[in-house]
C-alpha cells in the first residue's frame, strides 16, 4: 500500500509525503465512522420512524418556484452523483483502456460536472431563497432543516470549487483519479491508502470532509426520503389489496378454490414491494 | 369470478338539507388537528358550484382518474409510471392551498385583553398557515346556497360543459335557479388512481372490506395521489407530510357501528352497507369505450347475493357467512342494482366509484309547486322531468357521464313512488299502473318505499362486524398480541415509549365498545378508566380522576361509584 501511495506521489512533485496522525483519523477511521454512523443511523430510523420518513413536501404553500427549482436542483443532483461514480469508482486504467484520453475524460468532467454543479447550486439556493421568503415555508422550516441546508450547500459549494479550479489550472491541474479515487475505491477492501488522500489539494480534503458530514446526518434530516426512491413503482401491480391472512402471493388464506382455478396471483391483483407489519411480525 | 367484499355508501340527495352537520362532525373526529386545518374528509357543495378544491372536476386541468389509451388500454391521465418518476421532483399538478383554501381563525384574545379605549376591540382573522392577518376569500363551502353564484356560478366545470352543449340554458337568474347538495367522500373506488398514482405503494384496499386507507408510515410525501384522485378526496397533511384520506371510519365499521358522517346525518339520508363483486372483472369494466356505458359495466361487476353461486363462490374464497347475509340484507344494493335509482358519481373517470347517489327529484317538484301545478301527481311530474332539461344534463354529467335519458329513468322512479304512495296514504287502491309506467310492481314500489322514506337505522346500516377473531389484526396490520395489556405487549422499546408501533386503534375500539355495552355501570366508569371527563368539569378544583392515582387506593375502590359527571357544587374541601 505504502509502495504504490509513494509511487503515486512521485508524480505529484510539491506535495506533502508525510503521513501524519491526523490523515489516519481523517482518511483511515472517519469514514468507517461514518458509514456506520449512516447506516446504523438509516436501520434506526427505519425501525422506529417510519412515520417521520418522509420528503416533507412543502408544494402545498408554493409550487411557482418549487416546479423550477426542485427538479433543477434534484436532476443536477442525479447528474452529480453519476459524476461522482465515474469520477471516483472507475479506474483510470479503465477509460486509458477504451482509450479515452486524459484531456478528453477531463474535459468531459468538466462540462459535465460543470453544468451539473451549476445547476444543482443554482437549484438549492433558488429553494432556499424560496424557503426564507415564502412565509409558510419558512415557517415549516425546523432547526434540523436549516443545518442540514448549510451542510448540503456547502458540499455543493466546495465540490463545485475542486471542478471549477482545474478549470483554471488546466494542465496543471489536480488529478483527482490519482489521489481521491485509488483512496475511496482502498476503503472497500479496508486498506485505506492514506498517503494518496493525504497527497490531494485541500480543496478536496475540505469537499471530503463536508461531504462525510452530510452522510453523517443523513439519516437524522429529510434527506433519508433519497433512500425509499420509488423505484419499485415501475413494476409493482397497479392496484395494492392487503389482507390480515395472506400468502405471499397476496392470496387470502382459505382461497384454494381461487388459486387452483388459476386466477389470483394475476398481474395487477399480487403482492406489492411493501411488506405488510403483519407479515413481519409472524 | 373472484368474489369480493365492499363497503358502499348510498346518499339520497333528495333529503339533504345542506347543514354540513356530517362535514363539522367528520372534521372533530378526523383532521381535527394541526396540518389538516384545510382537510374535510367529508364535504358538503351547493351544486351549480365549483366544488372543493376549486373547479376540482375539471380533469383537463387536474388530470385526476383514468383514460384509455390509443390502443384502448386503461392508464392513468396523469401519465404512465416512468413520466410520473420523472415528475416526482415538483408534482406537476399539484393544487395548492388556495385552491382549497387558506384556514384561518381568529384573534379573540384581543376582544378580552385589548386595554380600554374608544374604539371596540375586533377579533382579527388570522391565518392557520402563517399566524398573520388574513383576508378571508374562499373557503370549503364559500358558494354554499348558491352565495356568489351569480358572480362565480359559470366557473362550475358542469355548467360549463352543459352550456357549451346547450347553447346558455343554465341561468342563474335568481327565479330561474335550480340547486342541491352534493356531500362527498372518498369513493373507496374498486379501480382506484389514488391508488395506481402511488410511487410508494402505500395506499392500499382492504380485501375484507374494501376500505381504501394510506399507510402512513409507507407514505413518503411523493404527492402523486393528490393528483392522481379525480375526486380530490386526498390531502396532503403539511404537517406530517403524509397524505390522507377519508377512513370509511373502519374503527367504527369494523365493530358494527354506522360512519361518523352516516351517524349524524340529521336528513338520515345515507345507507351503510356491502356489495360483492367480482374483482376479476374490474379492469375490464372500467376500460369499456363509450363512457355512458361504464354505468352498466359497474352494474355488471356487482354480483347477485341472493344467486346460489355467487354465494358458493364467496364462500371458498373465505368470505364469512354473517357478511353474505349482511350482503343479502344490503341497503346499498338494493338501491344501486335491484331498484336502480342509485347512481355512482362520475364514472367516465373510470375509478368504479362505491359511493352513490339518488339524483334529488326535489328542483323538480319545487317548480311545479312554485308554479301552482300539485307536485305530487304522476302526470305532471313526468311531464315536468321531460320539460326540466336542464337540471337534467346537468345531473347526467355529474352521474352518468351525460347520459340524460338514465336520470330521466331514474327521477321518473322517483317521482313515481311519490304519485303512488300519495296514493294509498290518501285512502285510495292502488295505483298499479303508476309503477308499471317505470318497470317496476307495486310490491318493489313499496319496498323501495320502506327504505327510502321509511329508512329505519337498521334498514338504513346493515353492517357486518369485523370478525372477533380477527379484529386485532384487521387495521394497523400488527401482532394480535401486541396490544395493550396483551402477552405480547412490551411496556416501552430502547428507545422510549412513543417509538415503535402503535397500539392498533380497532382494538381499542372494539374492547371500547364491549365494555360499554356489557357494563351495568353508566357510560364513563370503565372506559375512562378513572379519569375524569374534562367537558363535564366546572373547572373548580380537582375531582378524583383528574390526575392519575399515584398508587392502588383500596378505599376507592369499594366505595359506590361516584356519578359520572362532579356536582356543580362539589369544591375540593368535599372531597373526602
Amino acid at each position: 500500500m505504502l509502495a504504490s501511495s509513494l509511487a503515486m506521489l512521485e508524480a505529484e512533485p510539491g506535495s506533502a509525503v508525510v503521513i501524519s496522525a491526523l490523515d489516519i483519523v481523517l482518511w483511515g477511521v472517519l469514514p468507517y465512522v461514518m458509514v456506520v454512523v449512516l447506516v446504523g443511523g438509516l436501520l434506526w430510523r427505519y425501525k422506529y420512524d417510519q412515520f417521520g420518513w418522509t420528503t416533507r413536501s412543502s408544494q402545498l404553500y408554493e409550487s411557482r418556484l418549487l416546479r423550477i427549482a426542485s427538479p433543477l436542483f434534484h436532476f443536477g443532483l442525479l447528474a452529480v452523483i453519476a459524476g461522482h461514480f465515474f469520477g471516483l469508482v472507475i479506474p483510470m486504467a479503465w477509460t486509458q483502456a477504451v482509450g479515452m484520453s486524459q484531456e478528453f475524460y477531463h474535459f468531459n468532467a468538466l462540462v459535465v460536472g460543470g453544468i451539473a454543479g451549476v445547476g444543482t447550486l443554482g437549484g438549492i439556493l433558488l429553494l432556499i431563497y424560496r424557503r426564507r421568503t415564502t412565509g409558510p415555508v419558512f415557517m415549516a422550516t425546523t432547526r434540523n432543516d436549516k443545518t442540514m441546508y448549510v451542510v448540503l450547500t456547502a458540499a455543493i459549494v466546495f465540490g463545485l470549487w475542486t471542478t471549477l479550479a482545474s478549470v483554471f489550472e488546466g494542465e496543471h491541474g489536480h488529478n483527482y483519479r490519482e489521489t481521491v479515487a485509488p483512496w475511496f475505491r482502498s476503503l472497500f477492501v479496508f486498506q485505506p491508502d492514506l498517503g494518496a488522500m493525504a497527497a490531494a489539494p485541500f480543496s478536496f480534503h475540505l469537499h471530503t470532509l463536508v461531504g462525510m458530514a452530510l452522510f453523517v446526518i443523513w439519516p437524522f434530516t429529510r434527506l433519508v426520503h433519497a433512500f425509499t426512491a420509488p423505484f419499485h413503482y415501475l413494476f409493482r401491480p397497479y392496484i395494492v389489496y392487503r389482507s390480515r391472512d395472506r400468502d405471499r402471493d397476496g392470496n387470502r388464506a382459505g382461497a384454494a378454490a381461487a388459486r387452483s382455478s388459476g386466477t389470483a396471483a394475476r398481474r395487477g391483483w399480487s403482492a406489492v414491494g411493501t411488506r405488510d407489519r403483519d407479515t413481519r411480525n409472524r | 369470478m373472484r368474489v369480493m367484499a365492499q363497503m358502499g355508501m348510498v346518499m339520497n340527495l333528495d333529503k339533504c338539507i345542506g347543514c354540513h352537520t356530517c362535514s363539522v362532525t367528520c372534521k372533530q373526529a378526523w383532521t381535527n388537528r394541526a396540518g389538516t386545518e384545510y382537510v374535510w374528509f367529508n364535504n358538503v357543495e351547493t351544486r351549480p358550484g365549483q366544488g372543493y378544491p376549486r373547479r376540482y372536476e375539471d380533469q383537463d386541468k387536474w388530470r385526476g382518474g383514468w383514460v384509455l389509451n390509443k390502443r384502448g388500454k386503461l392508464v392513468l391521465k396523469a401519465g404512465g409510471r416512468v413520466k410520473k418518476l420523472f415528475g416526482i421532483f415538483a408534482s406537476p399538478v399539484q393544487p395548492e392551498l388556495k385552491d382549497y383554501y387558506e384556514p384561518w381563525t381568529y384573534d379573540y384574545k384581543t376582544l378580552v385583553d385589548a386595554p380600554l379605549g374608544d374604539d371596540f376591540p375586533v377579533a382579527r382573522p388570522k391565518s392557520l398557515i402563517t399566524g398573520e392577518d388574513t383576508k378571508i376569500t374562499w373557503s370549503a363551502n364559500w358558494d354554499d346556497d348558491l352565495g356568489g353564484s351569480a358572480e362565480y356560478g359559470h366557473l362550475d366545470p358542469i355548467v360549463e360543459k352543459v352550456r357549451r352543449e346547450s347553447e346558455d340554458k343554465i341561468k342563474f337568474a335568481y327565479e330561474q335557479t335550480f340547486m342541491f347538495y352534493l356531500p362527498r367522500i372518498c369513493e373507496h373506488c374498486l379501480n382506484p388512481s389514488c391508488m395506481a398514482s402511488c410511487p410508494s405503494g402505500a395506499i392500499y384496499k382492504r380485501v375484507e372490506d374494501g376500505i381504501v386507507l394510506v399507510d402512513q408510515d409507507k407514505c413518503r410525501g411523493w404527492r402523486q395521489c393528490i393528483t392522481g384522485c379525480p375526486y380530490k378526496k386526498i390531502y396532503f397533511n403539511h404537517k406530517t407530510g403524509k397524505a390522507e384520506k377519508c377512513t370509511f371510519c373502519y374503527p367504527r365499521v369494523e365493530v358494527g357501528l354506522p360512519t361518523v358522517c352516516s351517524e349524524t346525518c340529521v336528513g338520515r339520508l345515507r345507507y351503510l352497507g356491502l356489495f360483492l363483486y367480482d374483482a376479476d372483472a374490474v379492469t375490464a369494466a372500467a376500460a369499456v369505450t363509450d363512457p355512458q356505458e361504464l354505468y352498466d359495466a359497474q352494474m355488471d361487476v356487482l354480483l347477485d347475493p341472493n344467486d346460489p353461486a355467487v354465494r358458493a363462490e364467496a364462500r371458498a374464497q373465505g368470505i364469512p357467512e354473517d357478511w353474505i347475509d349482511a350482503a343479502r340484507r344490503s341497503p346499498v344494493y338494493a338501491l344501486a342494482k335491484v331498484y336502480k335509482v342509485a347512481l355512482p358519481l362520475h364514472p367516465e373517470y373510470r375509478t368504479m366509484p362505491m359511493v352513490w347517489y339518488v339524483p334529488p327529484l326535489s328542483p323538480v317538484v319545487d317548480l311545479l309547486r312554485d308554479q301552482g301545478h300539485d307536485g305530487e301527481d304522476v302526470g305532471n311530474l313526468f311531464g315536468a322531468i321531460d320539460a326540466l332539461r336542464i337540471p337534467v344534463e346537468y345531473l347526467a354529467e355529474l352521474f352518468t357521464a351525460g347520459d340524460a335519458d338514465r336520470v330521466t329513468t331514474v327521477l321518473k322512479k322517483l317521482a313515481a313512488m311519490r304519485s303512488y304512495m300519495r296514493g294509498i296514504t290518501m285512502g285510495n287502491d292502488p295505483d298499479d299502473s303508476i309503477p308499471e309506467a317505470v318497470g317496476m310492481d307495486g310490491q318493489t314500489m313499496y319496498e323501495m318505499y320502506r327504505l327510502m322514506a321509511i329508512a329505519k337505522y337498521e334498514e338504513r346500516y346493515v353492517i357486518p362486524k369485523a370478525h372477533v377473531e380477527q379484529a386485532h389484526d384487521l387495521e394497523e396490520m400488527g401482532c394480535s398480541l401486541d396490544f395493550e395489556g396483551g402477552p405480547g405487549m412490551q411496556d416501552s422499546s430502547p428507545f422510549g415509549e412513543a417509538s415503535g408501533r402503535p397500539v392498533p386503534v380497532a382494538v381499542e375500539t372494539f374492547n371500547a365498545l364491549r365494555d360499554r355495552q356489557t357494563s351495568d355501570e353508566a357510560p364513563g366508569e370503565t372506559t375512562l378508566r378513572g379519569r375524569v371527563n374534562l367537558l363535564n368539569w366546572d373547572g373548580t378544583g380537582a375531582p378524583p380522576g383528574l390526575f392519575p392515582e399515584k398508587a392502588f387506593v383500596p378505599e376507592k375502590q369499594a366505595a359506590p361509584a361516584p356519578p359520572p359527571a362532579p356536582a356543580p357544587s362539589s369544591r375540593p374541601g368535599e372531597q373526602p
